[in-house]
């Protein structure tokens, strides 16, 4: 029963594209992008209070490993290619984090975007001799647009699938209280780091699908920090660790800062401020929990 | 040949040294915040902009000296971050209790107050390098030219870190301090009011960054979107000297100062920061609890 | 038979001495109390047992299992549970969950039916089952430490160990500790109780350990301890050299 709303939601997202214009689908892309995005970042950040700021360091990982890769493999190849490329970073960048306190891990994927990005350019311009990569491949708006839907449909589906197992419970009890997630037999750093790869497996392969849309590609183009922002924000405003939450966030979102680029382009870091602070003062678990708390409070009074 | 090397040598040890000196300064006021304070400040590097940005209209407006304009800045820096700390992070450190959720908060507080900062600087300033011109005549230092801008602004790092070193050492009011910093849950029992305390350190940390801001813009070249730089430097250097300790940040900027500067000079600039970063993996991989703590 | 073997196990912390050559054993079944004045290692040696902390010598073994060299959750799946000595629960989840963590991810790996199962008879155990669908965050400070040791139970542990469990009660709350902790022992659980609660620890413990100032300094009956000059002279305080 409870899968026929989401099934019927997908079919009808599914065939949106028939029915809009081209820069109505453009609008679409992106807001499933940025709920794909916040989704995956919560499925690691949203339970266990690890803050992920490296979205765009997988999501450009991606979308340059395409960049890199486009004329010597199938399309196929190169998607699993950029997977493995961003699973092998979370790997390591996990492996020497998660072990520690979490203001570690913030610190550390705090500059991971920027570190790769200098990285990269600095190897173009000595070794390769180029900065920026041509993507030419025979994807329309359309297959980008199905390709990433179903990426953001696995991507809730699979957070549901956790939400019920025992990877789950652990990330909860994680971050509730790791020491007595240690006492009660949770492996601390392995759970965490499963979990982190998965995220970022998902993020990098989101970076991979919309890289056609750029064409163009260079460092300072798909390392963009402003992404990582907005997928923390968007999965904060909605409720991180409830599965609809970083959807709820990250579409209307999206649509705001979009039209405020356009409209206001220099005020937009001072927006973005402010909804930070306010939803960490006003909605501290995001606004589904917000919406609980209210209707039980009127209950309560009623 | 040889005397070049041993030239180029001396000059990175001066300039790294001279480098070395902000950044300590940055990190000192970081570790204050952060251990005293328990707020994990990641709008740091944006308060320190905010200071040098006002060091450069106040010059460009009004032609006052730098020196000058320092011994106001550094006190406003206190006022700001008293201000700051009572209206932001107080009610979070409320709110939270005994439970972890402070530390989150204050990350995702000082973020937003990342934005609003590098938001208002933009519109003010625009996104554009700034820089004064400044006393950069050069003066020999061991047979290396340096800047007059740059000693002028080493000396003042190591004065005012000097000064507060030693008085978080020798006074009372540092012991106050220190004694929150080790176990803020049984400073109450001896009678210290932990959450004035933790305003002083607050305060203190942001007077200490915007001192650090105020004598970069002296002899640096900078924008309103390095915020984030400076920010990651000074968090590297932290976790380099172990956090809380103020010694520890004092010995890592300078060999951060001194890295950055060989990496640049030697290898390639372009990798300062993969520097910094390989240095920060390092530490946590081999001992997290930083280069100069104990155990 | 003996579970719990500690021979001969050594912490220091810089220049500290904090546990000092301890040995001990526990025999299966027993219940025994640790006892000994504030900073005398007690909690320290806990903490070597359920493995917060790394020994610097020593060895310390559960049936046979060597424990030291293993991290917590290792240790908690050979079958060692704990409870804090201020007291941790897991606030946003429900008393359920709480107490069916340590049934999931401990020896036996229950899963759905079997590990809810065993969380609701860890809640009937001590009481709170009529709360099981509450969040643990609401609770009452008493109601908190029944919670804990509930998952301490639902762990199914071979070996409990007790950190101050009974501290903070007030006399008819202690009562009623005393009697859970005396239905855990009947039920077969092997206990190691740090307390400074004597009239619980000779009303629970036969035998109990005593330690000042990192080290062992008796070791048998309770009612022996608790005449024996040399404990009666550490927590008045004549032996405190640390």
């Amino acid at each position: 029963m409870k899968l026929i709303l989401p099934v019927l939601a997908l079919a009808l997202l599914a065939a949106a594209p028939f029915a809009l214009s081209d820069y109505g689908l453009g609008l679409l892309i992106g807001a499933v992008t940025y709920t794909t995005l916040a989704s995956s970042w919560a499925l690691f950040s949203g339970h266990t209070g690890y803050i992920s700021l490296a979205t765009v360091a997988f999501y450009g990982t991606g979308a340059y490993t395409v960049a890199v890769l486009n004329e010597a493999l199938p399309y196929p190849l190169v998607l699993l290619a950029a997977a493995l490329v961003g699973a092998t970073m979370a790997l390591v960048v996990g492996l020497s984090t998660l072990r520690l306190a979490g203001v570690y891990f913030v610190i550390f994927t705090f500059g991971l975007a920027e570190l790769v990005r200098q990285l990269i350019t600095w190897y173009e311009v000595n070794v390769t001799g180029t900065l920026g990569r041509y993507i030419f491949l025979d994807v329309t708006a359309r297959g980008i647009y199905w390709q990433m839907l179903a990426l953001g449909a696995v991507t809730i589906g699979l957070t549901a699938l956790i939400h019920r197992s025992r990877l789950g419970l652990a990330l909860r009890v994680i971050g509730d209280d790791e020491v007595v997630a240690a006492h009660s037999g949770i492996p601390l750093a392995r759970t965490k780091l499963v979990a982190f790869v998965l995220s970022a497996t998902i993020l990098t392969l989101a970076g991979a699908i919309a890289s056609p849309r750029w064409v163009y590609v260079e460092p300072a183009i798909v390392f963009n920090p402003t992404v990582s922002f907005l997928t923390v924000i968007m999965a904060l405003l909605g409720g991180a660790n409830r599965l609809w939450g970083p959807a709820l966030g990250a579409v209307p979102l999206f649509l705001a800062f979009e039209w405020l680029s356009v409209k206001l382009p220099d005020t937009y870091p001072i927006f973005l401020g402010f909804l930070f602070i306010g939803v960490v003062f006003a909605l501290p678990d995001g606004v589904l929990a917000g919406i609980e708390r209210l209707r039980q409070r009127r209950e309560g009074a009623g | 040949m040889f005397r070049r090397q041993e030239k180029t040598l001396v000059t990175i040890l001066i300039l790294g040294l001279v480098l070395g000196g902000t950044y300590a300064l940055l990190a000192l006021g970081l570790t204050l915040q952060y251990g005293i304070s328990r707020i994990m400040n990641l709008a740091y590097g944006e308060l320190t902009l905010a200071a040098a940005f006002v060091l450069v209209a106040l010059f460009r407006a009004t032609g006052l000296s730098p020196i000058a304009a320092i011994v106001m800045i550094a006190p406003a820096g206190y006022v700001v971050g008293w201000f700051l700390y009572a209206v932001m992070m107080r009610p979070l450190v409320a709110r939270s209790g005994a439970g972890g959720r402070l530390e989150v908060d204050s990350i995702l507080a000082t973020f937003g107050l990342l934005f609003l900062i590098q938001g208002v600087l933009l519109v003010a300033f625009g996104s554009n390098f700034t820089s004064i011109s400044y006393l950069d005549r050069g003066v020999s230092v061991f047979g290396v030219p340096v800047a007059l801008n740059r000693l002028i602004a080493f000396a003042i790092c190591v004065t005012a870190g000097g000064a507060l070193v030693v008085a978080l050492a020798r006074t009372r009011w540092g012991l106050t301090l220190r004694a929150v910093a080790q176990t803020p849950g049984s400073a109450p029992l001896v009678g210290i009011d932990v959450n004035r305390v933790a305003r002083q350190g607050f305060a203190l940390g942001t007077a200490l960054a915007a001192t650090g801001g105020a004598t970069i813009a002296m002899y640096q070249t900078f924008s309103a979107n390095d915020g984030v730089i400076f920010t990651m430097k000074a968090l590297v250097i932290v976790i380099m000297g172990g956090v809380g300790n103020v010694a520890g940040a004092l010995a890592a900027g300078f060999a951060l100062g001194l890295v950055e500067t060989f990496v640049a000079t030697a290898i390639d600039p372009g990798l300062t920061l993969a520097a910094t970063f390989a240095i920060f993996l390092a530490v946590l991989l081999w001992r997290p609890q930083g280069l100069f703590g104990r155990g | 038979m003996t579970l719990l073997s500690i021979d001969n196990v050594t912490k220091r912390f810089g220049g500290l001495t904090a546990v000092d050559a301890v040995s001990f054993d526990i025999a299966e079944g027993e219940i025994m109390g640790l006892l000994g004045p504030n900073g005398s290692g007690k909690t320290t040696l806990v903490n070597l047992v359920s493995g917060d902390l790394s020994a610097d010598g020593g060895r310390i073994t559960l049936a046979g299992t060597t424990l030291t060299g293993r991290r917590p959750d290792q240790i908690a799946r050979v079958g060692v549970a704990r409870t804090f000595q201020l007291v941790r629960i897991l606030p946003s989840l429900t008393l359920t969950e709480n107490v069916m963590v340590p049934a999931v991810f401990g020896a036996k790996s229950h899963w759905g039916a079997a590990a809810h199962e065993v969380a609701q008879a860890a809640l009937e155990q001590v009481g709170l089952a009529r709360r099981a669908s509450s969040n643990a965050g609401e609770l009452t400070y008493i109601d908190q430490k029944r919670l804990e040791l509930a998952r301490a139970l639902a762990a199914e542990p071979k070996l409990l160990l007790l950190d101050e469990w009974l501290a903070g009660l007030n006399p008819t709350e202690l009562g009623e500790g005393v009697a859970l902790i005396r239905s855990l022992a009947d039920s077969g659980i092997t206990i190691l109780m740090v307390e400074h609660i004597m009239e619980a620890v000779r009303a629970l413990c036969p035998r109990v350990a005593v330690m000042n100032s990192g080290r062992l300094i008796a070791d048998e009956a309770t009612e022996v301890a608790l005449t024996d000059p040399h404990v009666i002279a550490a927590y008045l305080g004549e032996g405190e050299d640390a």
